[in-house]
Parts: C-alpha cells; structure tokens; sequence
C-alpha cells in the first residue's frame, strides 16, 4: 500500500470512535485512509513517538475581524494563529463590519478563508439584522451561504420577545441560536467582575446577576419552543447550575466555557490589567471551581476561546475605557491541559471538548478520525514547556492575559486535510 | 523609611510613610500663615498639575503648594471628553513628561490614570489628585493632619462616613488608611450608594445614619452627586436623602458636643450638611482647606527632596 503521509509512534486519541491507544494513522488523498498498525509505502512520515495525535481541533467562538478591524485582526492572521494553537475549524462570530447579517458576507468570509487555505472558516450568522436586536435575519438564506448556527455574540438577544420569536423561527429549521447571556440593564457601565475587586479599583462592576438572569430566562423560552439553545462563554456559577438543571429536564440547552474561565479569577485585573478584561468577565473562584465542575460532570460539553483580538490602541487606556476581550486560540491547548493535570478530565474527554462535541452541536462532519473524512489533524506534546511572549504571537493581538507565563503543552503539528499547515518553529 | 517617588494612593503607603508626611505638613501650616508665604525648598523644581475633572479647591491647593516652596507650577485643564481615549491620554502624560517636569500632579475621572501613565513618564514623579473612584490619598493626608491639630493620635478614634460611598475615592483611599492608621470607619448610605463587598475593607457598614452616630468622634460627609443620583434610580430625590442622611444639628447631637465634623468639599448645603452644622464650632471644613495647602507641600516636597545630587 501506498500512502501520502504516514503519522507513525504518536498515541492517537479519536474520541467518537473510542480510540486512545499508540499505533499509526495514515492519510490518503487529504482524507484519513487507516488508523492501526500501517505496513506498506509512505510519501512522507512523521514520527510522532511521544506526542498525541488527535483530529484537529475546532473552536466554535472566535472573532475575526474581517471585514471591518482588520488592523486588529483578519482571516489570515486569525486562521495563523488558530493552526498555531493546533486549531483546524472555527467559527467566526458575526460582530464584524459589516456584520454577518447577509448571505454576500457570509460567502466572502468562507470564499476568503478557503482562499488562505489554512484553517476551516465557518460563519456564525447573526440572529437579528445590524445586530441591534430587533428583526430577524434571514436564517434559511445564511444557512444555504455556510452559516453553522446564529448568534449577536458581543451583544445579547435582550429583548425576550425577540428572543421567543428567534427560538421559534430558529427551532422551525432546527437551527441553534447562541447566546451572549447579559442583562445589560444590570452591567451598565461595568468593566470587571462586581465585587471586591471592583470596590477596590474604583470601577463599575457587572453582577454575576446579569448573566443568570438572562441565562434563566433564555431556558424558559427554550423549554416553551424547543429550540437548541446555546449557551456562550459560561463564566459563573448560577449559570452553570441552570443549564445543568436545564439538561437534566432534557431541554436542548448546551454551553462552551473559554479557558480564561477555569483558569483565572477576577484577582487578575488588580493592578488595573486591561488584558484581564472580557466580556464576561473572569468571576471568583468559586465560579471558576463551578466551571471546572461543569466541564467534569458534562454539563459544559465544549470549551472555545473566545479569541477575541485587539489593538493595543484600543487596551492601552484606563480599565474602564479598555476594550473587552483577549485572544485564546494560541494558548487554548496548554491551558486546557491542565484539566486533565489536575485530574479533572481524562485526556480523550478533554480532545472531545475541543472536537466531536463542537463537531455533533454544530452538526459538522469533523472532529474525528473517521475513515474516509477530511485528514484535519493536530499533533501535540502535552509535556512540551514554552513561554507565552506577547510579541511573538502569531495573531495580530497581543492581549493576552498569560503574558510571560510557562505553557506546559505544545503543538508540533497541525494537519488540513492532510497538508501540514503548521511545524513548530514554522509558521 | 522607604523613599517615596509616585503617590498614586494610600495603599501604596506604610504608617511610617503617612506619619512622616502628615508631620511634614504640620511643619509647613505656619509658612502658610506668614505675611511672607513663601520658602526655598523647591526651587528649580517644575510642577505640573494636569487636571482632566473639574476642580477648583484641590487645583489651587497644590499651585499654592508649589509656589509656596518656590517650585515653577503649571496647570492645564484638559478637557475630558477630548482625552476619553486612552492614546491621547497617553500622549499628553508623555508630551508633559518630555518637558521634563519633576513632578506631574493628575486628576482624572478612570480609575487606574496614574498607574497607566507610570509605565510612559520615566521618572516623572506622579501625584494622584483623584483618579475616578479609586484613590484621592491627599484629601486623606489632608483630614489627618486636621485631625491631629485635635486628637493626639488616630488609633481607636471612630469616624463615620456618609454619602455615595460607591462613587467616592475619598472613602476608598479613608478605609484604607484607617487600617494602617488603626482607626475605625463606619460607612453609611442606602444600599443602592453602597459598593459590592465593602465591609471587606474591615468598616462597619450602616444604613440608618442615626444609629451610626452615637460613639462617633468625627462625622464625614461625603458630596452628594446630586446631577447623577436621581437619574440612576440612586436616591428618589434630594428632599428624601436630606431627610434620611443629611447631617443637621439635630443628629450632630446624638454623637455629641465634641464631635467634629468633617467634609471634603464641595459642600451642598441642605443636601448632605444643614448650614447649622456646617458653620458650627464642630466643623473643621475650612481647617480642612487650609491643611490641604500645608500636605500638598509636604508631598511634593518629599517627592522632589532627596534627589539633589544631580544639581
């Protein structure tokens, strides 16, 4: 037998098919052709003795930028950075300029992402028109153009009328709508976390209340229309147990939580780090815990970044001025590692959170090593140390909350449909 | 004691920090009171008051400070709005900076300036004149210097802090003191004018204000920000928080008759403070203003002092 590319000695974790075990997987063509034990002629190898080889991953909440900040971000510095981080699929909210509300700028995305040719790009459509809240988008249209699910992300679906109607539309066409659960009325002009550390820095804070609130509400209206309700970037505890009770009635109610959300606290922003500022905003430990709980018991299926470039024009004023977010694609991995340190997940369920979970929600034909799909593959070290250097990430942001701290766990190689789209060392 | 070379607040300092500036300014009330007010401490030196918030008391209170000891002072009043953006913000701190002043006393309305600016003035010293409502570590400076003209010494002293404590740097930068000082700070306001978690700071927390006042030595009056309070549901009017927690005489005496009285100005009088409060013997407001001038002097002067070498 003859082969394109033989990845040989790696242990080879393909959680939908309940594999984790040491053996060669081999490629055929840009498609997974055998995953075991391989006898015959490779075009090329790479010994992967030591390192985990997994499908690629996929991060189902990433800003793009493009088009309208690209001096902040755009699909081919995003989708750099994304291979960098070991990341083969992601989805692009649609909070760009203009904003994803049309088919024509859904194309153009996908039409431009297929042109860099690194990463797979899938829109997420926005839910309603200008993001502001009041009409619906046309729906069936963005998905026929590639949309993958509907969301305002940046913004809230606040108005519950609106919301009703987009669950009932949505759930006619067994489309998911994700939300960016936030009561704004109650995190006006907040910048962090409301507590302690916002009474000590003198900032407006966002109470956590502003998130349960609209999250409970939100599973109300799921339950009345059946939809398939997301929810997105889950950062406190109150949350977490409403779509755990939500499961536990059987609604479709799923969530995604960031890795800045079991990883840090609101003890971050001290000192005013404007790079410790997203929306929502890291909470305390006992909603960290919370989440790490979630991502435990399943409650919390997927974890996804949130990447969220910006420029340092934009961070480097007063905390309360700051734009909100900071990138994740590049430091997803190691970060989430420490899951499965901490004996938290086993290795195959935290690969499932970053591939067939976000493939099975969005209805993907990806995140696993079937026979015969495209060969979208992500080798890593998981013991691999290396230091988080603002000025060498690749994304054109350099918000980064991790600045100067130890990552244990490397990708040295990411694989779209069976090239190599990212060496260690190389980009 | 460790030199000082920014004050961005009261956390930054130790007791032996504070005790030394608020025994600097003490020594600097009688320059102010002289026919010729004026010494040579900081000659040569520039200051620069950079004041992004409207601000009359405290503006002039460092300008006098500075001239006082002789320093070269100049002010600029920028205007908010157009320096919103942090770039700017930014610019202007290092602009000044290439100037090459000694010092660069600001005020603006983000919490966090001075620690922002840090990073892009070299060795500007930096002076926080109020920073949103994070820090206002003169005005604290300020009150105990005031206070020491009465009480021999801070520990164990009750002082009862009323008003929008939410929005208040002064009571940020009063409850921080007051644990390196060992004083004790009550505060008192609805809940709606209360932050998240303040009893952390170690104060005891009051929403009815006369319950807060038997055993106080001080009341503090903090000014009601009355333009904004009724707009966010805060207070529903200044008649109903006149009523519950406007001081007056009445409620002066439940306190006592030697309990002083205490404001940060500006005053609203018949808002947070009754014009019979206000002007009693029990108010020490204006000895407020007046020992504002002498611990401004004392903080430029041991920021600028010490580093002669180069001359």
């Amino acid at each position: 037998m003859s082969v394109s590319l033989l990845i040989t000695g790696g242990r080879v974790i393909d959680p939908a098919n309940a594999i984790d075990r040491v053996c060669d997987l081999w490629i055929e063509d840009g498609r997974i052709a055998g995953v075991g034990s391989f006898d015959g002629i490779a075009d090329a190898t790479i010994d992967a003795t030591g390192q985990i080889v997994c499908p690629g991953l996929i991060d189902m909440h990433v800003h793009l930028r493009e088009p309208g900040q690209e001096w902040k971000e755009d699909i081919e510095s995003g989708s750099r950075a994304a291979v960098a981080g070991g990341v083969t699929t992601m989805c692009c909210m649609p909070n760009t300029g203009p904003h994803i509300d049309h088919a024509g700028i859904a194309r153009q995305i996908i039409e431009r992402s297929n042109q860099v040719g690194l990463c797979n790009v899938l829109p997420i459509g926005a839910v309603t028109k200008n993001l502001d809240g009041k009409e619906l988008t046309e729906m069936r249209e963005l998905t026929r153009a590639g949309c993958v699910a509907f969301s305002d992300d940046g913004m809230p679906i606040w108005h519950a009328g609106v919301m009703r109607k987009a669950l009932e539309y949505s759930s006619s066409f067994d489309f998911m709508i994700i939300q960016h659960a936030e009561e704004q009325q109650l995190t006006a002009g907040g910048c962090i976390n409301e507590g302690w550390i916002s009474t000590q820095l003198g900032v407006t804070g966002m109470p956590v209340e502003g998130e349960d609130s609209m999250i409970a509400r939100d599973i109300m209206l799921a339950r009345r229309t059946g939809a398939r309700y997301h929810v997105a970037h889950i950062s406190s505890q109150g949350g977490v147990e409403l779509v755990r009770a939500a499961r536990a009635e059987g609604l479709n109610v799923t969530t995604e939580a960031a890795p800045h959300h079991f990883a840090l606290t609101e003890e971050e922003v001290l000192g005013f780090n404007v790079d410790a500022k997203m929306s929502p905003p890291l909470r305390t430990e006992a909603d960290r815990l919370a989440i790490i709980e979630g991502l435990r018991d399943g409650t919390i299926e997927v974890i996804a970044t949130d990447h969220a470039p910006h420029h340092e024009d934009d961070k480097r004023c007063g905390l309360s001025c700051a734009a909100f977010g900071i990138i994740g694609l590049e430091t997803m991995l190691p970060v989430s590692l420490d899951l499965v340190r901490n004996d938290i997940l086993s290795m195959a369920d935290l690969i499932a959170k970053m591939t067939s979970n976000p493939a099975r929600l969005l209805r993907l034909d990806a995140g696993t090593l079937n026979i015969g799909t495209a060969a979208d593959i992500t080798i890593f070290d998981a013991e691999s140390k290396w230091k988080v250097d603002r000025e060498t990430m690749v994304s054109k942001g350099k918000n980064t909350p991790w600045h100067g701290k130890e990552m244990t766990g490397q990708v040295i190689h990411t694989i779209k449909a069976g090239c190599i789209v990212f060496s260690k060392g190389q980009v | 004691m460790r030199p000082i070379h920014h004050l961005f607040g009261i956390a930054d300092l130790d007791h032996e920090q504070i005790e030394y500036l608020v025994n600097l300014g003490h020594s600097f009330i009688d320059i102010n009171r002289r026919s010729l007010k004026k010494a040579p401490t900081l000659r040569g030196k520039t200051v620069i008051n950079l004041f992004f918030e409207n601000s009359t008391r405290t503006r002039t209170s460092f300008e006098l400070a500075g001239k006082r000891l002789s320093a070269d002072v100049i002010n600029i009043s920028a205007s908010t709005s157009a320096t919103k953006k942090g770039e700017s913000l930014i610019d202007t701190g290092m602009t000044l900076a290439a100037m090459q002043p000694h010092v660069l006393v600001i005020r603006h309305s983000v919490s966090g300036t001075c620690q922002l600016l840090a990073d892009y003035l070299g060795d500007t010293s930096i002076v926080n004149a109020g920073d949103g409502a994070h820090e206002h570590p003169t005005q604290i400076l300020t009150d105990l210097l005031t206070l020491k003209q009465t009480w021999d010494s801070m520990e164990g002293k009750v002082i009862t802090l009323v008003g929008d404590i939410t929005h208040s740097r002064v009571a940020r930068s009063h409850l921080l003191a007051a644990k390196i000082m060992g004083y004790k700070l009550r505060v008192v306001a609805p809940k709606t004018l209360l932050p998240a978690e303040i009893e952390r700071y170690g104060c005891e927390v009051y929403n009815d204000f006369d319950a807060a006042l038997p055993g106080s030595d001080a009341v503090y009056m903090l000014r009601m920000q009355t333009e904004r309070m009724t707009d966010n549901c805060s207070i529903p009017s200044i008649r109903e928080y006149h009523e519950a927690y406007g001081l007056n005489r009445k409620r002066l005496n439940l306190a006592g008759s030697d309990t002083l009285v205490l404001h940060p100005g500006p005053m609203n009088r018949g808002v947070e403070i009754a014009s019979d409060v206000a002007d009693s013997v029990n108010s020490h407001i204006l000895s407020q203003v007046e020992h504002g001038v002498a611990v401004r002097m004392a903080v430029l002067a041991a920021l600028c002092g010490g580093d002669d070498h180069d001359e």
